[in-house]
């Protein structure tokens, strides 16, 4: 069990880490999540005892990690794939490691079967492709047959079979009762893999809870309704029904309404007794990226946008049209991920951008993930259904939804004809 | 859809797992043992023969001390010998020789921070002090071997050329040159450590080596800063071999130079302890 309290690090006046402090289990895989440049890695170092914290502490099993007798078998870790002497080849890279922890040479070429290297065992590491880097940097976590395992990042790079491979490792490992922790920006992978989620994002907690509640929480599932296109006049009628019985109504680009608040019978009996024709009725379940993306919008550090290509190109002549640049999926739109929640109250644990006094109140309401440590620690009551489903009540105070669409760049051409577009996405998918 | 319903069940199948999880926590059949220095001198020696710049700069050593001494042995008369010790020709190989150690020094810790090897091995030890140790250990071993073994087959090929013109013993060249070229390079390792950065810690200590030899020149041409010059001509590198090996027999044996270098390495072995424990990896 990894334990953090009140964990901090500041490089000179940067702020790495803020007052982290979370439980990592045994018996689970938990995944850490947080945008680049989060904390993500630095709390992995400072789990590890590599940097020290400014403040607060981390234990495994109740040690700091320096101070375990023998750390290797208690605790094996990927921080970085490329970390090893590339002249050393990969059997010898193994056994220095195993010889400082006592364990014998056999085990060195144990891993490197279970890990799939055995035939490039005497190549030098310095002639392997990410993938490989990172089989041996799993080949050495596994080393120890430790209880504890950290991995940062494990499937860069990795082929298909490699994929499937960890992720089946993560969870056997798991099953086995050992704590592990990994990081990873794959969230289609992280969905299938994780079973409890730690989030960070700017260095502090965003949210520490179980997989499937946060989906739930950050983002709100909904029904698309499809009434016949050639008869406008019903789909008035059914949007006044829905509203009436309270539900949302959001009409969509394409003439679909996006309903939320109401099951899909009761919308069905709706439009029945309404006398309304549905041409389609379908849930729409959120997936764990965007949920995620819904949740750290706001502490997002580095953000891509168009490449306009001035540099390159050459003024055009007078009068000429420059050509147009089709826009690219998810570049430059910071909302791509992020279509418009139905009601604004849909980002309960969402950190507000830029807000100055967040880092002294870490317990605030923008982020009750601190303020209760343990909502997986009561499962059967879970704070009442108002409490843990914010956007099933219309909430019009809430903080504002940062739906990013008027904060582009106005010298951005090719975005502006992508703008309109900001709830198809939910249809590209 | 609404989402009232979903969570309830979720929860239901995911919290149990979950509780019941903290009381499985697995062990390992195999027994742990307790570390020590041992296993990280075990590692080290593996480390230091699993890399190629071992072999390289070496390898440069023995074919500088050891071809050097012989041209120089083939080059002179057995009338050169009467007043010195038959190691004197791997004296010239040192010379350049001792780059090679202070490369190597260097590269032993620096290549770890170079390629990201150090934060691997401080997860597998978090004593860092003892890979530290175990590291200087390796090191001043091997060096000395090696540069023992140079000195001393050049010394028995001189001898063999040359034989019974010396009247000088040069067993004790042979130890206290090896000592002093293998400290070169534990210092080097030291400053290695501190400094993190192969090229960076080269350079100093080539500075090192190479500054009092030379600005003794221009410190003896002012009056106030005599002194100076001519305890860093004293005191030198090249100097501190040449005394060794006898060069000028009239000044002393390299004794004092010898301590020097030795409180000199003490220091910059306290200072990377000291570092190695504070800063982050």
């Amino acid at each position: 069990m990894i334990e953090a309290v009140g964990l901090t690090k500041r490089y000179g006046a940067k702020t790495a880490v803020y007052n982290l402090s979370f439980q990592v289990r045994p018996g689970a895989v938990t995944g850490f999540l947080g945008p680049n440049g989060s904390g993500k890695s630095t709390t992995m170092r400072m789990i590890l005892g590599l940097d020290n914290p400014t403040s607060g502490q981390v234990t495994i099993g109740g040690f700091p990690y320096r101070k375990l007798p023998n750390a290797p078998r208690q605790v094996g870790a990927l921080l970085d794939a490329k970390a090893v002497h590339g002249g050393r080849h990969a059997r010898n890279h193994l056994l220095c490691l195993a010889q400082l922890s006592g364990i014998p040479a056999r085990r060195v070429d144990e891993v490197l079967g279970v890990v799939g290297l055995q035939d490039v065992a005497r190549k030098r590491s310095k002639g392997f492709s990410l993938g490989m880097g990172q089989r041996l940097g799993i080949a050495a976590a596994l080393l120890g047959d430790p209880q504890v395992l950290l991995f940062d990042e494990p499937v860069n790079g990795l082929d298909p079979e490699g994929i499937l491979w960890v992720r089946n490792l993560m969870k056997s490992l798991a099953a086995e009762g050992r704590t592990v922790f990994v990081s990873s920006h794959l969230m289609s992978e992280m969905a299938l893999t994780a079973d409890h989620l730690i989030v960070i994002g700017r260095g502090q907690l965003l949210a520490d809870m179980n997989i499937k509640d946060f989906i739930s929480h950050n983002s709100a599932d909904f029904a698309r309704v499809r009434t016949p296109d050639t008869e406008p006049q019903q789909r008035e009628k059914l949007t006044a029904a829905l509203t009436e019985a309270g539900g949302q109504v959001l009409p969509e680009q394409d003439g679909a309404l996006r309903v939320t608040g109401l099951p899909l019978p009761r919308i069905s009996d709706l439009a029945h007794s309404a006398d309304v024709r549905l041409w389609e009725l379908s849930p729409h379940q959120a997936s764990l990226e965007e949920a995620y993306m819904r949740m750290t919008q706001g502490a997002v550090d580095y953000r891509s946008t168009i490449d306009q290509k001035a540099g390159l190109q050459q003024e055009l002549p007078p009068g000429a049209v420059p050509p147009q640049q089709l826009p690219v999926a998810g570049q430059g739109q910071p909302g791509w991920y992020a279509p418009p929640p139905p009601q604004q109250g849909g980002q309960p644990f969402g950190m507000p951008q830029g807000q100055p006094g967040l880092y002294g109140a870490p317990g605030a309401p923008g982020a009750p993930g601190a303020g209760q440590p343990g909502p997986y620690g009561a499962p059967g009551a879970p704070g009442g259904a108002a409490d843990a489903n914010p956007y099933a009540q219309a909430q019009p105070q809430a903080p504002a939804q940062p739906v990013q669409a008027p904060a582009q760049p106005p010298a951005a051409p090719a975005a502006a004809p992508a703008a309109p577009d900001l709830t198809k996405p939910e249809d590209a998918r | 859809m609404s989402t009232p319903q979903p969570p309830m069940p979720q929860q239901a199948v995911a919290a149990p797992n979950w509780q019941a999880a903290p009381g499985t926590s697995y062990t390992s059949p195999i027994p742990i043992t307790r570390t020590h220095l041992g296993h990280a001198l075990t590692s080290e020696w593996t480390k230091i023969k699993s890399v190629r710049s071992t072999m390289w700069t070496l390898g440069i050593f023995l074919l500088l001390v050891i071809g050097i001494g012989f041209l120089v042995a083939a080059q002179t008369s057995n009338s050169d010998f009467t007043d010195v010790p038959y190691t004197i020709p791997a004296f010239f190989g040192l010379m350049l020789g001792q780059i090679c150690l202070i490369t190597l020094g260097v590269l032993v810790v620096s290549s770890e921070y170079g390629t990201g090897m150090i934060r691997t091995t401080f997860t597998a030890s978090p004593q860092r002090h003892r890979v530290l140790a175990a590291k200087l250990i390796i090191f001043f071993a091997v060096a000395f071997a090696v540069s023992a073994f140079a000195i001393g087959l050049v010394g028995l090929i001189t001898s063999g050329m040359h034989g019974g013109s010396s009247n000088v013993s040069w067993g004790g060249t042979v130890v206290m040159g090896a000592l002093y070229v293998s400290l070169l390079g534990v210092l080097a390792l030291a400053v290695g450590s501190m400094l993190r950065h192969s090229a960076g810690a080269i350079t100093t200590m080539l500075g090192v080596v190479l500054v009092p030899a030379i600005m003794p020149a221009f410190l003896m041409m002012s009056e106030s800063m005599r002194t100076i010059g001519e305890k860093m001509q004293e005191y030198n590198a090249p100097n501190a071999l040449a005394r060794i090996f006898r060069l000028d027999s009239e000044s002393g044996h390299g004794g004092a130079q010898l301590g020097l270098l030795a409180g000199v390495t003490a220091a910059a072995i306290a200072g990377a302890f000291v570092l190695l424990e504070r800063r982050d990896v």
